[in-house]
């Protein structure tokens, strides 16, 4: 069938070729192959190589792990079985997991740890998932206090009084906005809320214990360790350093000269300084500055300082969203008379947040190991307590087992956390370009 | 010259200048650093009027529609709008923006909301319309622009003629009494551009106040009452479209016609 008149000059196409089947070669495995491993001398040769160093380390480490023994009481026992085969002593993980979870939380109360983490995992479902109802974000309002209770333990009353101190700031604001503006009634209302938290609410809190004794047994800060403290300084950095960097990057490119002054110094200040240095501040200089008598948990020290830190990483994190927004956008929620903090909430951070989802997970995920750090002011992160239970003849003399443990656990959380910056990445693409 | 071809005649019955001054430009001046890009501006603006303004390339003239909402800050001068003065007072700037409506040249959508999220989230947040109402009034000016059926898409999934008319749609939706175009037609491919102004001429025929920054000369001589001509940050010359078109009186504005309207 001719379609293309060849004996006329002016051309006009008067049927439509249809689609054909690619050729074989070009489709399937066979053209991964080549195209991917094969392409060349070159990459034949690292394709060969990358094989054979593959296969030389799981011939090294393959049998190491499957000679595991899983049953032993000590390092010598394990020596024993293994009868001066290569293999694992993995027995150390099934003697003191509970050590590597909980630190020397009492072993009795270990449930309370484990309704915690229960507990936190339906708190924070409807903050990652959007398909959840929303009446569930109540739950996660209540979740620090219930965790704290749990926790700690001591009195119900002290963390009702916390709350009961938003109450007293709402009850401040409806009070004052009738009387002035909103903003005053603001200023107002978080004054209220301070002197309620700094002065009144424990009294309050031991008046109504002494009156009704609503408590669980108290478990000492220096009890906690293992993952279980890692996973609270983790999250509640993670949770605090958010909204606190936000509030920084906001700062930085503030017009109000004080705000970004602040801002930009102490994100600088923040920036220029060692983890460490700050965790020492924490434990030791802390006590120094603050009044004589005053104990103030080493455990909340030390998440501020991670806060802070995070906070600060995150905070030029999200203002590199904000630089990545086109000006339009902050000109057309001008132009449509949002005020200021409308506009952000809106318009500019959504996007700018969305923009910074990898960066912000990064920096999350940095916090989380970097609770690791803790070890150096004597708290018994999983690494402190892998020195703990070196230190016990049984144990003396492993390392390896312990830390791929602690690895491996740590790979779960922060695999996790990657892969979920990458679902919200999915779920919240709109532009379709 | 860029003929624009109607698919009807223009309803000239509601388009009428009334006495009522909507904008009142005195003696304004603007510098960006160094450079004076707006020089002794004195504009009078009636309600109802429909102007174009035109100028060469840095000749001031988005700078000058910029102004007027405050999306730039004039340096010396008066502005005043709908009877309120800009200053830095964020009151009155809150107030003139929620009155005037403005179309940029790349639409900035926010693309993060579907389009009738677009719509409908000034007149909630700012207007304090209940949503559902909020949502009637979005449907209302998508049909006006005759896009109702892609209210539930994302402005990515849309044309760019598509996208400038939802952005039309979503200033009126704050119900402004004033219109901004700034180059309204000027990103688009040249199959969009009478989409486009076929909106804005059924705007004009209600009677709407507008300021036009184009270079859509066809679109001037159809609704126009008042072109500007600005050179170098001042006012070279106004007139009404036909004896500026066709008797232009300053060399500066003869040489510029001849340049657009030439090929």
């Amino acid at each position: 069938m001719s379609d293309t008149h060849a004996q006329t000059v002016p051309f006009v196409r008067d049927t439509m070729l249809p689609q054909q089947a690619p050729p074989t070669s070009q489709i399937g495995a066979v053209r991964w192959l080549r195209e991917n491993l094969f392409s060349s001398v070159l990459n034949v040769a690292l394709t060969v190589l990358a094989v054979g160093t593959i296969v030389w380390i799981v011939m090294h480490i393959g049998p190491w792990l499957m000679n595991s023994v899983w049953n032993a009481n000590s390092l010598a026992e394990c020596r024993q079985i293994l009868a001066g085969e290569s293999g694992a002593c993995f027995a150390v993980i099934r003697d003191r997991w509970h050590q590597l979870m909980f630190g020397f939380y009492p072993s009795d109360l270990y449930w309370r740890p484990i309704l915690a983490m229960v507990l936190m995992l339906v708190a924070i479902a409807p903050i990652l998932f959007d398909k959840l109802p929303r009446k569930l974000i109540w739950f996660s309002a209540l979740y620090p206090f219930v965790a704290f209770w749990l926790l700690w333990g001591g009195s119900l009353w002290l963390p009702l009084a916390v709350i009961g101190g938003f109450a007293v700031g709402y009850g401040a604001f409806l009070g004052l906005s009738r009387v002035t503006g909103s903003v005053l009634a603001l200023i107002g209302a978080v004054l209220a809320a301070i002197v309620w938290w700094v002065w009144l609410a424990a009294p309050v809190s031991s008046a109504l214990q002494s009156a009704v004794s609503l408590s669980i047994r108290p478990v000492p800060s220096r009890d906690f360790g293992g993952f279980m403290l890692s996973i609270i300084i983790g999250v509640t950095g993670i949770a605090l350093s958010l909204p606190l960097g936000i509030m920084l990057a906001l700062g930085r490119k503030s017009d109000m000269l004080l705000i970004k002054a602040i801002s930009v110094g102490f994100i600088e200040f923040i920036r220029g300084v060692p983890l460490i240095t700050l965790l020492f501040t924490a434990s030791l200089l802390l006590n120094y500055f603050l009044p004589p008598g005053t104990s103030f948990d080493i455990i909340l020290r030390v998440i501020i300082m991670v806060t802070l830190f995070a906070a600060a990483y995150m905070a030029e994190v999200i203002r590199g969203g904000l630089a990545a927004l086109p000006r339009g956008q902050y000109e057309a929620a001008d132009a449509l008379g949002l005020d200021y903090w409308k506009a952000m909430r809106l318009i500019i951070l959504p996007q700018a947040l969305k923009i910074s989802i990898p960066g912000i997970v990064n920096t999350f995920i940095g916090l989380f190991k970097d609770t690791t750090l803790v070890v150096f002011i004597g708290l018994l992160d999983p690494i402190g307590l892998s020195n703990a239970i070196r230190a016990d003849t049984n144990w003396n003399g492993i390392y390896w087992e312990l830390f791929i443990f602690i690895g491996v656990c740590f790979f779960i959380f922060c695999f996790g956390m990657s892969r979920y910056s990458m679902y919200l990445e999915r779920r919240l693409k709109t532009d379709h370009r | 010259m860029s003929e624009l071809v109607l698919d009807h005649d223009i309803d000239r019955s509601k388009m009428k200048v009334s006495n009522e001054i909507a904008i009142q430009i005195v003696k304004m001046n603007k510098w960006y650093g160094q450079f004076h890009v707006l020089r002794d501006i004195d504009m009078t603006v009636h309600r109802g009027e429909r102007i174009v303004i035109c100028g060469p390339s840095g000749s001031g003239k988005s700078t000058l529609i910029r102004c007027i909402n405050r999306l730039e800050e004039h340096q010396s001068g008066q502005i005043v709008v709908d009877g309120t003065e800009l200053t830095s007072d964020l009151k009155n700037i809150d107030k003139v923006r929620s009155e005037v409506g403005m179309v940029f040249q790349h639409f900035n959508l926010f693309p993060h909301l579907t389009i009738l999220e677009n719509c409908t989230l000034a007149p909630i947040w700012v207007r304090k319309t209940p949503r559902k109402e909020a949502e009637e009034i979005a449907m209302h000016f998508l049909r006006k622009v005759k896009i109702p059926e892609q209210a539930l898409k994302y402005p990515g999934q849309l044309s760019g003629g598509q996208q400038q008319r939802v952005a039309i749609a979503r200033s009126l939706c704050m119900k402004p009494r004033i219109m901004l175009f700034d180059e309204p037609t000027s990103a688009l491919d040249p199959e969009m551009i009478k989409e486009v102004l076929d909106t804005m001429i059924e705007l004009a025929e209600e009677g709407m106040t507008m300021l036009c920054v184009t270079h859509e000369m066809g679109f001037a001589q159809a609704v126009a009452n008042r072109v500007i001509f600005m050179d170098q940050g001042q006012i070279v010359e106004q007139n009404e479209p036909k004896e500026f078109f066709n008797n232009p009186q300053s060399d500066r504005t003869k040489l510029f016609l001849s340049q657009i309207l030439g090929h």
